[in-house]
C-alpha cells in the first residue's frame, strides 16, 4: 500500500479500559501485528480507577476491517472495555512540542504571530530556534506543522491522542 | 498446616478476624528474599491454634491441579521446575515422562480432545519450555483447552540473561489464550483456576503459566478461591433468539438446505442435536475436515468433508445448495476455497462462539453467536413444532444420491494391489467402531478423510489448523490415557513419525498402547505430489531413503513391529495388533506415487475441483 493510499484512509479513535499491569501494552500492540492493522498513534493512561488504564489507539483502517479489529481487541483477556469512539460526538486533543529553526528576529517574530493565531504556546526561545507547545486535534497540529514546515523543522514529539465521548 | 501462636486475648477474637488480619510475608522483588513477618498478633506461647495451610508454592499447584480434577499430565523436568517435580512425588495425579516437550504438549492435547476437558503439560524453563511451543501453537490452532506449566528462573534472575531463561510469555502470546506469571506463591490457586476457565470455556485455547523456581519454593500461607472473576472475559454461550429464530425461517423457506459441520460441533459434544437438526430438515450434512467425525459418516444425510482434499460428491453439492448452515466452522481457506467464490448467491447462516469469526473470511446473512449445543437444541425445539415436512426423496436428496452414485464410479483406484485406500478400508472394516482414530499430517492424513469413515461421532481428531508433522502418535497415547478401554490408532506417514517416534518409549513404557498404522511411501509425500504437480517433477528434499526401519525402531522400544507388503499380512497385522493391546508399528509399504485426488488447488474455488479420475 502506498502512503497516500494509506492517508486517504479514514481514522478512527478507539478507546479502551484495559488492565493495568505489566504486559498489557505488549498484548495489544502485538495483535495489531499480528493481524496486519497499523496504529497511527496509541496513548495510555491511568484513570480514575487504579487498577485500570485508559488506551486510546489511532488507526487509519477500511471501514469493513474496523469490526474485525475491534472484535479481536475485545477478544484480549486484559481489555476490559472497547469502543470505537464517533468522532462528532467525541472530545479529542493531541500536544505537539516543535522546535522550529529561527535565524533572525523576521522569522522568531513570524513564527510567534502564526503560533498566537493557533493558541499555541511559546516554551523557548533560542538564538537559533523556537520551541512550540500546539494542542488540538490532530488536523489542527497538522495544518500548524504544515504552515511552519517553511522554515525548517529542527524536531517534532507528538503525543498521540487522547479522547473521551461527550456528555455522561 | 501451620501451627500459629497467640497471646490469649487475641484468639478470643472470631476466626475470621484473625484470618484476616495475619499479614503475608512479604516478598522483595529486587533483593528476592523474605522480609520478615510483621505482625503484631504473632508471637508469644500461649495456645496453639490450627490456622491456614502453610505450604509451598509447587505444594499450591498440585493441590490446585487436584482440585481441578486433573488425573495425569505429561511432562519432562528440569533446573527451574526441580520444585514443581519434588511436590509431584506426592500428588494424587499420575505423571508420564515425556522424551522431548513438544510430545508432552501433543500428549496432554490429545488427552483434551477426548476427554473434553483440559490436558496439561510441564517443562523447565527455557528449552524446555521452547520445546513446549510447537505443540502449544497446535492447540491454539485448534481451539483445544491445554495447560502449558513452565518453570521460570527466580523472580530476581529475570531480564538478567540467566542460564536456561527465555521469556516464554513473549514467546508464547501469539499461540495462547492467555498466558500468566505468578509472582508469589499465593497467586498460585487463582491463577491455575482462572487458567482452567480461560482454556476450556468459550471457545477453547491454551493458557501457559510460567512460575519463577523461587515462587515454586516460597513457602507461605496459602488459601485456595472458590470463586474467580475474570472481568475482561465474557464468553457468550446462549444465544440471540431473535437470531435463531430468523434462522430457522430461512432453513424452512429454503429449498436446497446443507449443513457444514466444523470443528466447534466436535469441541461442543453437540453430536446428537446436529444429528437431530439433519434429520428434521432433511439436509445433507458435510463438515470441514476439523469437523470429520462430527456426524456419523455412514448415515444416510453425510456426504463427508468438503475442501482442498474433501469429498468430490461434497464439494459439488455444496455449490448447488440454496441455503448453507455453517456450524461451529470458520470458514478456513482449506475448507472454502476462495473466499469471494464460496456461497456466492446463497444464503449463509453462521453459528459459532466467537464473535470475531463472524464475518472474518466470509460475511454472512445471519450470525448466531453462541454455543453450538445451546443453539442447535434451540432450533431443533423450533422446527419441532410442526413447521417442517420434508421427506427422504426430494429431489434435493436424490440429487445427492446421484452425485454420490457419479463420483463412486468416476473416480479410479490408483493401480496397486496394496494402495492407502484399501489399506484404510481394511482399517474401518477390522476396527471396532468406537475406536479412537488420530493421524498425522500429508497424503496420509488426506487419504484418511477420504477413504476411513468415521462412525461413532467424536472419535476422531488430527491436527489440522497447523497441520503438525509428529502430532497424531503422541496424540494418540494422550488419547489412549483419556480412554484406555478402546484401540487408539495413529495413521501415520514416515515422515511424521520420525518427528515423535520416541514417543514409543512413553506408549511402552507407561502401557498406553496405540497402534501405529504407517502409510510408508518412503516419501515426504505430499510435497513430493505437490513438485509433481506444480514444479514440474523437480524433486527435491523428500525422499526418506528407507531410514530408518521401522519394524527395528518399534523393537528397539520393545514394541511390535510388522513389515505389511501385501493385503493379506495387512489383515493379519492388524488384527494382531488389536489382539495383543501391545504398542504395534504396523509398516505398510505403498506406492511413492500415489496422489491424493481430489484436489482444489491454492488460490482456487471449489467449482475448479480437479478429481484426478
Ligand atoms: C494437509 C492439510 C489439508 C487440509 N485440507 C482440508 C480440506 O480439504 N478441507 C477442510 O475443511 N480442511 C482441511 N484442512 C484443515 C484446515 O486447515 C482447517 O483446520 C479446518 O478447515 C478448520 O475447520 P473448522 O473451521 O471446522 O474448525 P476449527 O478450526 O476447529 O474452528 C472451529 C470454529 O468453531 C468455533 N467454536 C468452537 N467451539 C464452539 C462451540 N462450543 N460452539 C460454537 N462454536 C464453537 C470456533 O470459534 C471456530 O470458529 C487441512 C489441513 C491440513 C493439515
Ligand atoms: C513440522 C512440519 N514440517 C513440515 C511440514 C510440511 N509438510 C506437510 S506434509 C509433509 C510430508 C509428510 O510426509 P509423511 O509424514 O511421510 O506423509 P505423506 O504425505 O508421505 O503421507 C510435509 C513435510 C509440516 N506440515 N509440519
Ligand atoms: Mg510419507
Amino acid at each position: 500500500m502506498s502512503s497516500k493510499e494509506y492517508r486517504n484512509k479514514p481514522l478512527y479513535i478507539i478507546s479502551s479500559l484495559v488492565e493495568n499491569k505489566p504486559g498489557v501494552l505488549f498484548r495489544i500492540t502485538n495483535l495489531f501485528r499480528a493481524r496486519n492493522f497499523n496504529i497511527e498513534s496509541i496513548t495510555v493512561g491511568i484513570t480514575e480507577k487504579p487498577d485500570l488504564s485508559r488506551m486510546t489507539i489511532t488507526t487509519r483502517i477500511d471501514e469493513s476491517i474496523l469490526d474485525q479489529l475491534v472484535k479481536q481487541l475485545r477478544k484480549l483477556i486484559d481489555i476490559v472495555e472497547v469502543e470505537v469512539l464517533d468522532v462528532n460526538n467525541t472530545v479529542y486533543r493531541e500536544l505537539a512540542l516543535i522546535k522550529i529553526r529561527a535565524k533572525d528576529f523576521t522569522n522568531r517574530n513570524e513564527i510567534i504571530n502564526f503560533a498566537n493565531v493557533f493558541r499555541a504556546n511559546i516554551l523557548d526561545i533560542g538564538k537559533e530556534s523556537v520551541t512550540v507547545e500546539v494542542i488540538g486535534t490532530p488536523d489542527k497540529i497538522d495544518a500548524f506543522k504544515n504552515l511552519i514546515i517553511q522554515y525548517d523543522i529542527v524536531e517534532m514529539a507528538r503525543t498521540g491522542v487522547s479522547a473521551l465521548q461527550r456528555g455522561e | 498446616m501451620s501451627t500459629l501462636t497467640f497471646t490469649k486475648h487475641i484468639w478470643k477474637k472470631s476466626f475470621l478476624q484473625i484470618h484476616s488480619s495475619l499479614k503475608r510475608p512479604k516478598l522483595n522483588y529486587h533483593t528476592n528474599e523474605c522480609q520478615s513477618i510483621d505482625n503484631e498478633y504473632i508471637y508469644e506461647v500461649s495456645m496453639n491454634i490450627r490456622t491456614m495451610s502453610e505450604m509451598s508454592g509447587s505444594k499450591a499447584l498440585m493441590q490446585s491441579l487436584e482440585k481441578e480434577g486433573v488425573e495425569i499430565v505429561f511432562g519432562l523436568p528440569g533446573g527451574a521446575n526441580l520444585p514443581i517435580y519434588d511436590a509431584l512425588v506426592d500428588a494424587k495425579f499420575r505423571h508420564v515422562l515425556v522424551r522431548h516437550e513438544q510430545s508432552a504438549a501433543h500428549m496432554a492435547d490429545g488427552y483434551a480432545r477426548i476427554k473434553r476437558k483440559a490436558g496439561v503439560c510441564l517443562a523447565t524453563s527455557g528449552p524446555g519450555a521452547t520445546n513446549l511451543i510447537t505443540g502449544i501453537a497446535t492447540a491454539y490452532a485448534d481451539s483445544s483447552p491445554l495447560i502449558a506449566i513452565t518453570g521460570q528462573v527466580p523472580l530476581n534472575m529475570i531480564g538478567k540473561d540467566a542460564f536456561q531463561e527465555t521469556d516464554i510469555i513473549g514467546v508464547a502470546n501469539p499461540c495462547t489464550k492467555y498466558a500468566f506469571q505468578p509472582r508469589l506463591a499465593t497467586e498460585i490457586p487463582e491463577v491455575i483456576k482462572k487458567s482452567f476457565y480461560i482454556a476450556e470455556s468459550g471457545r477453547p485455547g491454551p493458557v501457559l503459566v510460567d512460575i519463577p523456581k523461587d515462587v515454586q519454593q516460597e513457602v507461605t500461607d496459602i488459601q485456595f478461591p472458590d470463586l474467580i472473576k475474570v472481568r475482561g472475559y465474557k464468553p457468550i454461550v446462549d444465544p440471540d433468539l431473535s437470531n435463531v429464530g430468523k434462522a430457522v425461517e430461512l432453513i424452512i423457506s429454503s429449498q436446497r438446505p446443507i449443513i457444514m459441520a466444523g470443528g466447534g460441533v466436535i469441541l461442543s459434544g453437540a453430536f446428537s442435536e446436529l444429528q437431530a437438526l439433519a434429520e428434521l430438515i432433511m439436509a445433507p450434512v458435510v463438515t470441514t475436515f476439523k469437523g470429520k467425525g462430527a456426524f456419523p459418516e455412514n448415515h444416510p444425510l453425510a456426504m463427508g468433508p468438503i475442501g482442498m482434499h474433501g469429498h468430490a460428491e461434497a464439494n459439488r453439492i455444496i455449490l448447488e445448495a440454496d441455503c448453507i448452515l455453517a456450524v461451529g466452522a470458520r470458514f478456513s481457506d482449506r475448507s472454502v476455497g476462495r473466499f469471494d467464490e464460496f456461497g456466492k448467491g446463497m444464503n449463509i447462516i453462521h453459528l459459532d462462539i466467537d464473535p470475531a469469526e463472524i464475518g472474518k473470511n466470509k460475511s454472512v446473512d445471519i450470525a448466531i453467536v453462541g454455543d453450538v449445543k445451546s443453539a442447535l437444541r434451540t432450533m431443533v425445539k423450533m422446527l419441532s413444532k410442526g413447521r417442517t415436512n420434508r421427506s427422504s426423496d426430494s429431489p434435493w436428496l436424490q440429487r445427492r444420491k446421484e452425485l454420490i452414485d457419479y463420483f463412486s464410479q468416476n473416480i479410479k483406484d490408483y493401480p496397486r494391489e496394496l494402495t492407502a485406500r484399501k489399506a484404510l478400508k481394511k482399517l474401518r472394516e477390522l476396527l471396532p467402531v468406537d475406536s479412537i482414530v488420530t493421524t498425522e499430517v500429508g497424503q496420509c492424513q488426506m487419504w484418511t478423510s477420504l477413504h476411513f469413515d468415521v462412525i461413532s461421532p467424536g472419535t476422531f481428531f488430527s491436527s489440522t489448523g497447523l497441520g503438525t508433522m509428529g502430532f497424531g502418535f503422541p496424540a494418540s497415547i494422550g488419547a489412549k490415557a483419556a480412554r484406555p478401554n478402546v484401540p487408539v490408532v495413529d495413521i501415520a506417514g514416515d515422515g511424521s513419525f520420525n518427528m515423535t517416534e520416541n514417543s514409543l518409549a512413553v506408549s511402552v513404557l507407561e502401557n498406553l498402547p496405540v497402534i501405529v498404522f504407517l502409510l510408508n511411501n518412503d516419501m515426504l509425500g505430499m510435497v513430493a505430489q505437490w513438485q509433481r504437480t506444480f514444479y514440474d517433477r523437480r524433486y527435491m528434499g523428500v525422499h526418506q531413503k528407507r531410514c530408518p526401519d521401522y519394524v527395528k525402531i518399534a523393537e528397539a522400544y520393545g514394541a511390535n513391529g510388522f513389515k505389511v507388503q501385501s493385503m493379506d499380512e495387512l489383515d493379519k497385522a492388524i488384527k494382531s495388533a488389536l489382539r495383543t493391546e501391545v504398542a504395534t508399528v504396523i509398516d505398510i509399504t505403498i506406492d511413492p506415487e500415489e496422489d491424493v485426488y481430489p484436489f482444489v488447488a491454492p488460490g482456487t474455488g471449489l467449482k475448479d475441483m480437479i478429481t484426478g479420475a
